[in-house]
This record gives C-alpha cells, sequence and structure tokens, in this order.
C-alpha cells in the first residue's frame, strides 16, 4: 500500500465550524463518529449504575434496599441501555471513524442521514430513561418485554417504551445503510473487496443484519402497540393470538441482533492481534467465509431461546442442531486468532491485552453457549444465572473489551496523542479481575439452581451472590480509570509518532496523526 | 464426579477458593432417570469442554510464552494452510455429532407422554400455582409461606426460605406423572432442578411434561420465567411418598373438602369473618394491594378508604369474585372458597379503618356467586 502522509493536509479546503453547530449540524464522519463515542460511554455510565443497584440488592438475601417493581425497571433498564445504547452506538462510532479510513473515502456516502442517524439516540433514551419518572414506573419486564408481561400487565408507561425501541430501530437502519453504501461504492481504487480489512468486513455483514432484522423488531413493537391500544389479539389467546408468536417474531430479530453485538468485536480483534504479533492474519479467507457463515446461521437457530416453550419434538431437534453447528464457523475464527500468535513476535499493549482477553473469555462464553444449545439439558440451564453468566461471557469481554480494545488501538490516530500505557494497563488488569469475580460464579449458582430477575433468592446462594457483588463493584469501579486515561491522553498525553505501533497496516495509518478533518479528498491508490 | 469438577472449576476459575464443600457449584443429579441422563450430558459436555480449552488455550499461551518479541522472537510467515483449516472444520463437526447422539436420544425420551399413571394440570397464576389432580378430586392452590418479616429482614431467615408453600404437591414414587401446564395471567415456567423438568406455563395454551420420581423426598424448585412483581416468590414444593401414604393423603384431602362445606353452612361472627379475612388477606391479595391496604398506585390501587370496599357490596364482590378485566386483578370466584371470600370481602371492609360496618356470610356467596355468573 502506497503511504502518503501529507495529502491529508493539501485537503483541507475548510476546517470544523465554529461553536455548537460543529456538532449539532455535524456531517463529518470523524466528528459523528466521537459524538457516538462519547455518547455510549456515558450510557455505559447509566447502564452500569443500574447493574450497581442490581447487584447492591442483591449483596444479601432478603429485600434491603429497593421493591420487587424497581427491581424489575433496573434489570429492564440495564440490559436495554446496554444493548442499545452503549454497545451498538459504540460500534456505529467506530464504524463512521474507521470505515472511511481504512477503505480510502473522505466520508461517510451519506453524511446528512448519518447526522440524523445519531441525532435521533440521545432523545431516543431521554425518554427511555424519562419513564421512570412516570406514573407506574418505567418497562419492568424484562429487556425481552415477553408478552403478554408487556401488553394486558404493562405499566402505561410501555407506549413511550414502544415509541423509542421504533426510534433506535430507524436510526440503526439508516446507520446500517450508510454503512452498506460507503463500504459498496466507496473504496479506493485496487482495494477489492477480498482486500478490505477484516473491521470493515464484519461491520459490512453487521450491516446486512441490521437492515434485514431492526424491521421486524418495529414490526413485533407495532403488533404490541395494536394489541395495548387498538384491541388486536396477536398475543392474547382469548382473541386467537398466541403468545409464543411474540416470542419467535423477537427472537428472530434478537439472535441475529445478537451477532451485530459480536461481529464487530470480531474485526477489530482481527485488526488488533496481527498488528500486535506482527504477523499477517493466518486465514484471511476463511475468516469471511466464518462471518458469512455466523450471518447466514443466525436466522436459523432462533428458537434455542425458547426450548421450553413447548415446541415439537421435530422443532426442538432443527434448532439444537443449527445451535451446535455454529460452533464450527466460530472455532474457525478463534482458531485462526491463535495460529495468527503463533511463530509471531508478539508484545503486550493495552489494545492487545484486552484482544487477548476477548479470545480467552469469548472462547469460554462460547463453550457455555455449546452446553447450551443442548435441549434436553437447557431445560436445566434455562433461565438460570448459567444463561445470564453465558451472555455476559460473550458480551462483556466480547463486546466491550473489543470497543476498548478499538479505542486503545486507534486514540492515538484519532487523538494525536499517546494514552498511558501503564494506567491503560491498570484498567485492564482491574477490569478482567473484576469481571471473572462477576461472571464466573454465575455459572454455579445458575447450575445450583437460581432463577434470574429475581430480586431475593434462598440461602444457598448468598455466598456467591456476595462474591458476585462485590467482583460487579471492582469491574465497575476500574471502569472510571478509563475515563481517566481518556482526560489524562487529551490533556496531557504525549505526542503520538506517526506509526504508533509497529506492526500495524492499514490505510487508517498512511494518513497525518491526528487524523486531518478532512482525509482521502483524492483517493489512494492500493496495490499489493 | 463432583469432585473432579470442584478440581476443574478451581483450576479453570479466577476465583479465590476457600470452603468448597459449603459452596454447592454443580447441578443436582437429581432423583429421576431423566434427570441423571441430563447430569450425565451435562458433565459429558463439560469435560468436552474442558479438554477443548486445555488445548486451545495451551497452545496460546505456549505462544504468548515463546513466540514474543521480548524473548527475541521472530515473525514467521506461518499463514494460509489449507490442511490446518479443513483440520478445524472437520475436527469440531466430529465432536459435535458425538454430542448430538446422546443429546438426541435424551430429548426425544423427554417427550414420550404416553401411558401416565397420574395427569396433574399446573396453573400459574401471579404469584401462585394451582394444583388440579384430573383423575381424582384434589384442586388447590399452593402458597408461599415465608413471613414478610424474614423477607424484609425483621426475622431470621429460615433454611427453607423463600422455598417453602402452605400446601405441596404430592405424588407417589415410581409412578409416571404427566403434566399439563397452562396459565391464568402471564408466563410462567414450573422447574424443579431435581427433576431436570422446567416448562413454560402459558395463558391460553397447554404444555405436556412428564416425570417418575424414584426416591421420596421433599424437592423444591422456583418459578422460571419473568411474571412481575412477585415472580421470585412463588416456590414449588413436592413431596413424593409411597404409594400407601399418598392413598393416604387422597383420603385426607376428601376429608378437609366434607369440613369445608360443614364450614360455609355455619352462622359467621363479624370478628370470626375478620380474623380469617386477614389470613386469606395476606396470602392472596396483600401482595399487589400491601398489607396496608395501601397497594402501589396506579398499578394496583389502595382497598384503604376506596369506594369499593366502601361501595354496595354487591359490586364489591363482583371485582373479587369475577377479577377485572386489562388489569392484574384476577377473578377470586374459582379460586377461593365460600366462606375464604365472605371473609376476605368482610375483611377488606372493615380493615385499616375502613368503616362500611357490615358483612358477608358464606351462605350470601354461594347466592350472589349464582346471581354473578
Amino acid at each position: 500500500m502506497n503511504t502518503n502522509i501529507v495529502e491529508g493536509e493539501q485537503a483541507h479546503s475548510h476546517g470544523p465550524a465554529k461553536g455548537i453547530g460543529r456538532w449539532l449540524f455535524a456531517t463529518n464522519h470523524k466528528d459523528i463518529g466521537t459524538m457516538y463515542l462519547i455518547f455510549s460511554l456515558i450510557m455505559l455510565f447509566v447502564g452500569g449504575a443500574m447493574a450497581f443497584i442490581i447487584r447492591a440488592e442483591l449483596f444479601q438475601p432478603g429485600l434491603q434496599l429497593i421493591e420487587p417493581e424497581f427491581f424489575n425497571q433496573m434489570i429492564t433498564m440495564h440490559g436495554l441501555i446496554m444493548v442499545f445504547g452503549a454497545v451498538m452506538p459504540a460500534f456505529v462510532g467506530l464504524a463512521n471513524w474507521m470505515i472511511p479510513l481504512m477503505i480510502g473515502a473522505p466520508d461517510m456516502a451519506l453524511p446528512r442521514l448519518n447526522n440524523l442517524s445519531f441525532w435521533i439516540l440521545p432523545f431516543a433514551f431521554l425518554m427511555m430513561l424519562s419513564t421512570l419518572f412516570m406514573e407506574g414506573g418505567g418497562p419492568n419486564f424484562g429487556w425481552t418485554f415477553y408478552a403478554p408481561l408487556s401488553t394486558t400487565y404493562a405499566p402505561p408507561s410501555v407506549t413511550f417504551f414502544i415509541f423509542t425501541v421504533h426510534m433506535m430501530g430507524l436510526s440503526s437502519i439508516m446507520g446500517a445503510i450508510n454503512v452498506v453504501v460507503t463500504i459498496l461504492n466507496m473504496r479506493a481504487p485496487g482495494m477489492t473487496i477480498m482486500k478490505m480489512p477484516m473491521f470493515c468486513w464484519t461491520w459490512l455483514i453487521t450491516a446486512f443484519l441490521l437492515i434485514a432484522v431492526m424491521p421486524v423488531l418495529g414490526g413485533v413493537v407495532t403488533m404490541m402497540l395494536m394489541d395495548i391500544h387498538f384491541g388486536t389479539s396477536f398475543f392474547d389467546a382469548g382473541g386467537g393470538g398466541d403468545p409464543v408468536l411474540f416470542q419467535h417474531v423477537f427472537w428472530f430479530f434478537g439472535h441475529p441482533e445478537v451477532y451485530i453485538m459480536i461481529l464487530p468485536s470480531f474485526g477489530v480483534v482481527s485488526e488488533v492481534i496481527p498488528t500486535f504479533a506482527r504477523k499477517k492474519l493466518f486465514g484471511y479467507h476463511s475468516m469471511v467465509y466464518a462471518i458469512v457463515a455466523i450471518a447466514v446461521l443466525s436466522f436459523v437457530v432462533w428458537a434455542h431461546h425458547m426450548f421450553t416453550v413447548g415446541m415439537p419434538l421435530a422443532g426442538e431437534l432443527f434448532f439444537m442442531y443449527t445451535t451446535m453447528l455454529i460452533a464450527v464457523p466460530t472455532g474457525v475464527k478463534i482458531f485462526n486468532w491463535i495460529s495468527t500468535m503463533f511463530k509471531g513476535s508478539m508484545t503486550f499493549e493495552a489494545p492487545m491485552l484486552f484482544a487477548l482477553a476477548f479470545v480467552i473469555l469469548f472462547t469460554v462464553g462460547g463453550l457455555s453457549g455449546i452446553m447450551l444449545s443442548l435441549a434436553s439439558v437447557d431445560f436445566v440451564y434455562h433461565d438460570t444465572y448459567f444463561v445470564v453468566a453465558h451472555f455476559h461471557y460473550v458480551l462483556v469481554p466480547g463486546a466491550i473489551f473489543g470497543i476498548y480494545a478499538a479505542v486503545y488501538y486507534w486514540l492515538p490516530k484519532w487523538s494525536g496523542r499517546m494514552y498511558d500505557e501503564s494506567i491503560a494497563k491498570l484498567h485492564f488488569w482491574f477490569s478482567f479481575i473484576g469481571l471473572n469475580l462477576t461472571f464466573f460464579p454465575m455459572h454455579f449458582v445458575g447450575l445450583a439452581g437460581m432463577p434470574r430477575r429475581i430480586p431475593d433468592y434462598p440461602l444457598q446462594f448468598a455466598d456467591f451472590n456476595m462474591m458476585i457483588s462485590g467482583g460487579a463493584f471492582i469491574f465497575g469501579m476500574s471502569q472510571l480509570i478509563f475515563v481517566y486515561v481518556l482526560f489524562k491522553t487529551m490533556r496531557s498525553g504525549e505526542k503520538a509518532q506517526h506509526l504508533p505501533w509497529e506492526g500495524a497496516r492499514g490505510l487508517e495509518w498512511t494518513v497525518a496523526t491526528p487524523a486531518p478533518y478532512h482525509t482521502f479528498a483524492t483517493p489512494p491508490k492500493v496495490e499489493d | 464426579m463432583l469432585n473432579h469438577f470442584r478440581v476443574l472449576c478451581m483450576l479453570s476459575c479466577f476465583v479465590p477458593c476457600t470452603a468448597w464443600s459449603a459452596w454447592e457449584v454443580n447441578m443436582t443429579t437429581g432423583v429421576t432417570d431423566t434427570s441423571v441422563a441430563v447430569y450425565d450430558l451435562h458433565m459429558l459436555v463439560f469435560y468436552i469442554c474442558v479438554v477443548i480449552s486445555v488445548i486451545v488455550f495451551g497452545v496460546m499461551f505456549w505462544s504468548i510464552f515463546h513466540h514474543r518479541k521480548s524473548k527475541g522472537a521472530q515473525s514467521h510467515p506461518f499463514y494460509e494452510s489449507t490442511f490446518i483449516e479443513v483440520l478445524w472444520t472437520l475436527v469440531p463437526m466430529i465432536i459435535l455429532i458425538a454430542i448430538a447422539v446422546p443429546a438426541t436420544s435424551t430429548l426425544v425420551d423427554s417427550y414420550d407422554y404416553s401411558e401416565s399413571d397420574i395427569d396433574i394440570q399446573v396453573t400459574g397464576y401471579q404469584w401462585k400455582w394451582r394444583y388440579k389432580y384430573l383423575t381424582e378430586d384434589v384442586d388447590f392452590f399452593s402458597v408461599l409461606t415465608t413471613p414478610d418479616e424474614e423477607i424484609y429482614n425483621k426475622q431470621v431467615k429460615n433454611p427453607n426460605y423463600l422455598l417453602e408453600v402452605d400446601k405441596p404437591l404430592v405424588v407417589p414414587i415410581n409412578k409416571k406423572i404427566r403434566f399439563l401446564f397452562t396459565s391464568n395471567d402471564v408466563i410462567h415456567a414450573w422447574w424443579v432442578p431435581a427433576l431436570a423438568l422446567k416448562k413454560d406455563a402459558i395463558p391460553g395454551f397447554i404444555n405436556e411434561s412428564w416425570t417418575r420420581i424414584n426416591t421420596p423426598g421433599i424437592y423444591r424448585g422456583q418459578c422460571a420465567e419473568l411474571c412481575g412483581r412477585n415472580h421470585g416468590f412463588m416456590p414449588i414444593v413436592i413431596k413424593a411418598v409411597t404409594e400407601p401414604e399418598y392413598i393416604e393423603w387422597l383420603a385426607e384431602q376428601e376429608m378437609q373438602k366434607t369440613q369445608l362445606e360443614s364450614a360455609s353452612q355455619k352462622e359467621w361472627t363479624l370478628a370470626e369473618l375478620m380474623t380469617q379475612g386477614e389470613t386469606v388477606y395476606k396470602k392472596n391479595c396483600a401482595a399487589c394491594h400491601q398489607p396496608t391496604g395501601l397497594g402501589i398506585p396506579p398499578t394496583f390501587p389502595a382497598l384503604k378508604g376506596s369506594s369499593i370496599a366502601l361501595g354496595p357490596i354487591e359490586k364489591h364482590f363482583d371485582i373479587v369474585f369475577n377479577g377485572q378485566s386489562g388489569t392484574s386483578m384476577a377473578a377470586f370466584g374459582e379460586q377461593l372458597s365460600a366462606v375464604d371470600l365472605a371473609a376476605v370481602i368482610t375483611y377488606e371492609r372493615n380493615a385499616w379503618g375502613n368503616n362500611a360496618g357490615d358483612k358477608l356470610l358464606p351462605a350470601d356467596v354461594a347466592e350472589m356467586s349464582g346471581a354473578n355468573k
């Protein structure tokens, strides 16, 4: 690939607008990316505060701090905010920043749409949080909002919740369309689709998943709205409907959604590990095929979330087999990352530490996923803390560690300053220990019989729950270190080198440091 | 087996390990053939996962220790090997097929509902379970008995905290029991770990499952599907007894029924009704309307000073008996006996400073329910 450092400087026909207008009317992919990332960091702390409340109540058996209604609102909001407010916007932020830089495009293809899709989000989440102060409280039916608990038996604020989900859906669909159009049309000359960086590949697939399933989510909440206000009976057996229909439609969205939250992390890790192992990704082609395979399979496994709803035997078997099959492409990815390390020349800066923890802990979550796929054993695991442990193992070290790896990896290019390596490592180790103290014991209490979503529990689970709450406190607090690292970098970070990582490859490293407001006004030529 | 599991857990986790014996870390083997099969399958997959992690993480840590730059490791052009890639696609496939075989047979077995000895209909209510023996004349509710004082930490918690009910489900051992699950309001899930049995109870639909218990004993479980405020407070208790004990229990149920009928004939005083009413209220109403009668507005309205509790008794009776559609207020007509209905309505009209002053007699209930249906 060619290197043309000065090209960035030549391109600035105008700089950023002055004042608040720069952000309100932003069309620059870097500004919008920054806003997405800051928004998701704020949401991470809002959702984390709710997790603190949950874990504080569960520190000991008995009801000490909050009543069950409020506990149910907290678990619901924690899930919704972490999924739709923290993880997804963070990935869109990374996509905004990195996709144009990685494919050599001057900006996203649809900049105004980009602005709209970001600015919907703060309003959506303000509305969602405001439901907590409404009469009857906020949504209290879990982030999966199963009917009829979320329809006939829901608090009045459910209508606001439905509207919020529509807004988030619109935002995600617009963001996804933008990614697809950008990647398919704006790659630099010479960058064929099979030369594209892995992060762009994972985001391309993620965007297609989003476009396919967000309308399904919109559909299911609209059906709820009709049931609540317009006298239909989609989910009411009394009127000829079926509560299980809700679960089928929800999980047809929900399962691909799970991969939407992990695929971009796969992409980040596939960038970070080769850099710090100073070695090419072991099997680029098989990695691409594995992502496509995972995405296709994600549409035919949804009912493994519903093994206990009373499906016919044939249905259970079908969904059990397809779910087990997902282990194959996922295994290909994990083996690839490890073979990339093998015979490399590794160093262990913060991005690499997060990426390595990702590989280990995501594998732990993946293995418990194989256990969960077996329908007859799932009759025991289902809706216990074992499931809570499983999905936190794939989401926290999966999605969130992937995001941290990305931020530490690209922060020098974004800001022009180097973060403090030793404090970043402190952030990593505290997070790693806190995370495992929190989520590993959940496997044990789940197997021993603790159901999820309960505000109080029988005495035999008391010891582990105390440990879990302690771990959650450590994990939560250690995220403040991250905020400190960010502030320190921006205020007094050392000036970053042009190529901060010895092994880094790719177009994003060819622009000046910090990345100028406008990059690649003339497309680079990709050889290689 | 269990000891092995603990050792492995200690090796594979990052948890400081003290006094493991008091800390349950694994699934129960249970008391049915199905639960043992499920346990064995669980352990089989667990060991396979342990072996996979040892190999995968072994290679990874070996690379981390030996192929690091600080040790002078040079990067080798080791990539794109078709042989290795085919290998690591095929080997997992074979392992998965090996797991799928026992998993399928266990599942097929759990779907065999035929030739049951006893059929029991289990209905979920917010927040209690109702057990109806389809072949006998037995039908009752099973409600949490843990007192509020224990839940709110004013009293020491007993060992069966949150896992105790007023009337357990009594079943004989060595009989094939078929359960039919349904629900009266939202989705619940009936779960007893010792039977490895969990099934959703869905309003308007019936789910099937079965069990055959091998050992007598008391087995406890909980609702597993979020079902509203008291989701964590609707346990399941099963008492598995020998056949003669079961027959004795059935006879006892018959006797209690006759006693109840004679009770409804007698002339109750206001004081008697209030005492009985308070018990019934605590068990059935206090979860929503609160022991203080203040409710949790707007979802659960207050009864203290309410226009219904102080208004015409017919309207009050109608709401308790038939429920209020579109809200969480259930129809208690089918849940409570005439005596309990009379007592609880009388209690609501005269407790917490409510001063309707009138009372409802069990005999009136029979009359009004006829008119109301």
